[in-house]
C-alpha cells in the first residue's frame, strides 16, 4: 500500500483539461516537488487533492483510503494539510488565534489546542508575533502563518502551494529550513514552487507537468536535465 | 478594559435592583422590551456577527416562538407558559431546516434567501386562518397584573443569553464560528465543516430568539403575523440593535437594545410630551440617521468603538493601535 497515490486524475473546466491523467505517487516521509510552467495545473492538482474540486475522472489514495469525493474538512481530519498561494489568514484573529483554532482538529480541550499553537508558532518561529492580529502581518509572516495553521491540525501530508513566492532571499533560506524542520518532525511533503533554488535544495523527487500532463519525474538533476522540460520552460530553439 | 469588566459586574445588579426602585409600569415596561431586544439582538449576533451569516429573517424564528405559545393556548386550552418550553426548541428545529436549505449560499445571497423565507412565514401565517386565526391574531388573557414576573423573567432570559453565547464563544465552536467567518474556504481546509458549524450557530440563534417570541405572546398577550413576523419591526430592527452596539461584540447587542428601545420610546412619547405629535412618527427617521452615524463613524458599533467615544470626550488622540492592524 502506499502512503499517496493519484490514479489517472483528471479535471476538466468546460470544455479545458486543467488536468489530464496525471498519475502519481508519494512516498511516507519524502518531499516531493511538484513544478511546471504557470498555468500547468499545479494548484489545481492541490485543490483536486483537497477535495475544493470535484474530479472529473480517476482516483486518489490516502494510506489505502480513497479520498475523492470527500469533503474538504474531512480530508483535513484524516491528515492533509495544505497551505495557500494566495494566503488565506483569518484577518481578525490574532495569529494566536488562528493557530488554535486549526488546533482544535483533534481535539475539543481550548487548553490543549492554546499549548498546541504555541508550540507550533515556537516551531514555525512565529511565537513573538503570537498577539499581532493576522491582518498586520507581513507577507512573509503571513506565509509562516499559513504554515503554522496547516501543521496545527497535525497532518500527515502537507500540500505547500508556492510558500516562497515574495520573499526574500533571507526568509527563503529560513523557509527552506522551516520546511526541513516539518519534514524531520515526520510530516510529508508535496510542495508546489517555482523559484528553483529552492526546489532542487529541497525535494528529493519532482514532477514536472505542463497542460495538466506529465512531463518527467524522478531525481531533481534528472528531471532538470531533461530536454521535455527544459523547452516547457524555455520554448523550443 | 478594566472599566469595562466594572461595567459588566454593575450593569446586572443596576438591572437586579431596578424594579426596587422604580415602580412606574411604564419605565418597567420600557426595561422588559430592552432585555427582550438584548435576546433576540445576541442571538442575531452570534449568526451574522460571529459566524458572519447576516440573517434578514430572525422574525421567523421570534414567530415561530410566539406563536407556539399562543397556538397551545388557541388549539388545546394550553398554558401559554408551555410555550416557554416549546418555543425554543420549535424556533431551533425550525432554523435547522432553513439552513439546511439556505447555507449553500454564501454572503449576500444567503441574506437574500432570509429575507425570502422569512416573507414566506409572513404569508403563510396570514394565510392558514383556520390554524393560526390569521390576520385577527391570538389574543389571551395576561397571568400577572403586576410587571415584575415579567421584568424577572425577561432578565433571567437575558442573562442565560448572554452568558451561553460568552461560554460558547469561549469554546472550541466559538473559534470555529469566527474562523468561518473570517474565511470559509481557509476554515474548511482548516478541519472545519462549515455546514455543521453555521447550522450550530444558527440553532442556538434561533432558539433564543424563539424564547424571546415565547415570552413575547406571554407578555403582550396579542400576537399577529404583522407584529411577530414583520420584515422591519423584528428582523431589521434585530439588525440594527446589533449594528449600533457593535457587530461581532459579546455585549455590543445588549447595549444596542437599550439604546434602540430608549430612542423608540422617547420619540414615540413625542420627547415625553414635550414636542409636538408629530415627532412621534419620526421614530424611524431618527434610526435612519442614528444608523448613518454610527456606520459613518463607529464602523464597529458603539461597543466595539468605545475607546473612540471615550477619546471624544477626554479629547485624547486615538491611540495608534500596537499591532498595526487595519482592522
Amino acid at each position: 500500500m502506499s502512503f499517496f497515490e493519484a490514479i489517472d486524475i483528471t479535471k476538466h473546466f468546460g470544455g479545458l483539461a486543467a488536468v489530464n491523467d496525471l498519475g502519481f505517487e508519494v512516498r511516507q516521509g519524502e518531499i516531493f516537488g511538484l513544478i511546471g510552467p504557470n498555468g500547468s495545473g499545479k494548484t489545481t492538482v492541490f485543490n483536486l487533492i483537497n477535495g475544493y474540486y470535484p474530479l472529473t475522472g480517476g482516483n486518489i489514495l490516502f494510506e489505502g483510503r480513497q479520498i475523492n469525493g470527500l469533503p474538504t474538512w474531512k480530508i483535513c481530519k484524516l491528515g492533509i494539510g495544505r497551505t495557500f498561494q494566495v494566503v488565506k489568514p483569518l484577518r481578525r484573529m490574532t495569529v494566536l488565534e488562528n493557530v488554535t483554532a486549526s488546533a482544535f482538529n483533534h481535539t475539543g480541550d481550548l487548553k490543549v489546542a492554546k499549548a498546541k499553537a504555541e508550540e507550533v508558532l515556537d516551531f514555525c518561529r512565529l511565537g513573538h508575533k503570537k498577539d499581532f492580529l493576522a491582518s498586520g502581518l507581513t507577507i512573509g509572516d503571513r506565509k509562516r502563518l499559513e504554515i503554522a495553521r496547516s501543521l496545527a491540525t497535525s497532518p500527515k501530508l502537507l500540500l505547500l502551494d508556492e510558500t516562497m513566492a515574495g520573499l526574500t532571499p533571507q526568509e527563503q533560506g529560513e523557509g527552506v529550513e522551516l520546511i526541513r524542520k516539518v519534514r524531520d518532525s515526520g510530516v510529508t511533503i508535496i510542495i508546489v514552487e517555482h523559484i528553483m533554488r529552492v526546489i532542487m535544495n529541497l525535494c528529493d523527487r519532482i514532477m514536472c507537468i505542463s497542460y495538466g500532463m506529465k512531463l518527467a519525474e524522478g531525481l531533481p538533476e534528472e528531471v532538470a536535465n531533461n530536454q521535455d522540460v527544459v523547452e516547457a520552460y524555455l520554448g523550443k530553439e | 478594559m478594566k472599566n469595562r469588566s466594572w461595567a459588566q459586574l454593575i450593569a446586572p445588579l443596576i438591572l437586579l435592583a431596578f424594579p426596587l426602585f422604580v415602580d412606574s409600569d411604564y419605565y418597567r415596561h420600557v426595561v422588559i422590551m430592552a432585555l427582550m431586544w438584548v435576546v433576540i439582538g445576541s442571538s442575531w449576533n452570534l449568526l451574522a456577527g460571529f459566524t458572519g451569516q447576516v440573517s434578514f429573517g430572525h422574525a421567523i424564528f421570534f414567530g415561530i416562538g410566539a406563536y407556539s405559545a399562543g397556538l397551545l393556548k388557541m388549539h388545546l386550552g394550553l398554558s401559554p407558559w408551555w410555550g416557554m418550553l416549546l418555543g425554543g426548541p420549535m424556533a431551533m428545529a425550525i432554523g435547522f431546516v432553513i439552513g439546511w436549505i439556505c447555507f449553500r449560499l454564501r454572503g449576500p445571497y444567503f441574506a437574500l434567501a432570509t429575507i425570502a423565507v422569512g416573507e414566506i412565514f409572513h404569508l403563510l401565517f396570514k394565510y392558514f386562518n383556520n390554524f393560526t386565526g390569521g390576520m385577527e391574531g391570538i389574543l389571551i388573557i395576561q397571568t400577572f397584573r403586576s410587571k415584575l414576573p415579567y421584568y424577572f423573567l425577561a432578565l433571567g432570559l437575558a442573562g442565560a443569553c448572554v452568558l451561553t453565547i460568552i461560554l460558547v464563544m469561549r469554546s472550541k465552536w466559538g473559534y470555529y464560528f469566527i474562523s468561518i467567518r473570517e474565511d470559509q474556504d481557509a476554515a474548511e481546509s482548516m478541519g472545519i465543516s462549515a455546514f455543521r458549524y453555521k447550522s450550530l450557530s444558527l440553532m442556538i440563534s434561533s432558539f433564543f430568539t424563539g424564547l424571546a417570541g415565547a415570552f413575547y405572546m406571554n407578555y403582550m398577550a396579542f400576537i399577529d403575523p404583522e407584529v411577530v413576523y414583520s420584515l422591519h419591526y423584528i428582523s431589521i430592527m434585530a439588525i440594527l440593535v446589533g449594528i449600533i452596539g457593535g457587530v461581532g461584540t459579546i455585549w455590543g447587542p445588549a447595549v444596542g437594545a437599550f439604546i434602540m428601545v430608549l430612542v423608540q420610546e422617547t420619540f414615540r412619547s413625542s420627547i415625553f410630551g414635550l414636542a409636538p405629535d408629530w415627532v412621534s412618527e419620526a421614530h424611524a427617521l431618527v434610526f435612519g440617521v442614528l444608523v448613518m452615524f454610527v456606520i459613518l463613524f463607529m464602523a464597529n458599533g458603539v461597543v466595539g468603538d468605545w475607546k473612540k467615544i471615550t477619546h471624544l470626550f477626554t479629547g485624547k488622540k486615538q491611540a495608534p493601535s500596537t499591532n498595526g492592524s487595519a482592522a
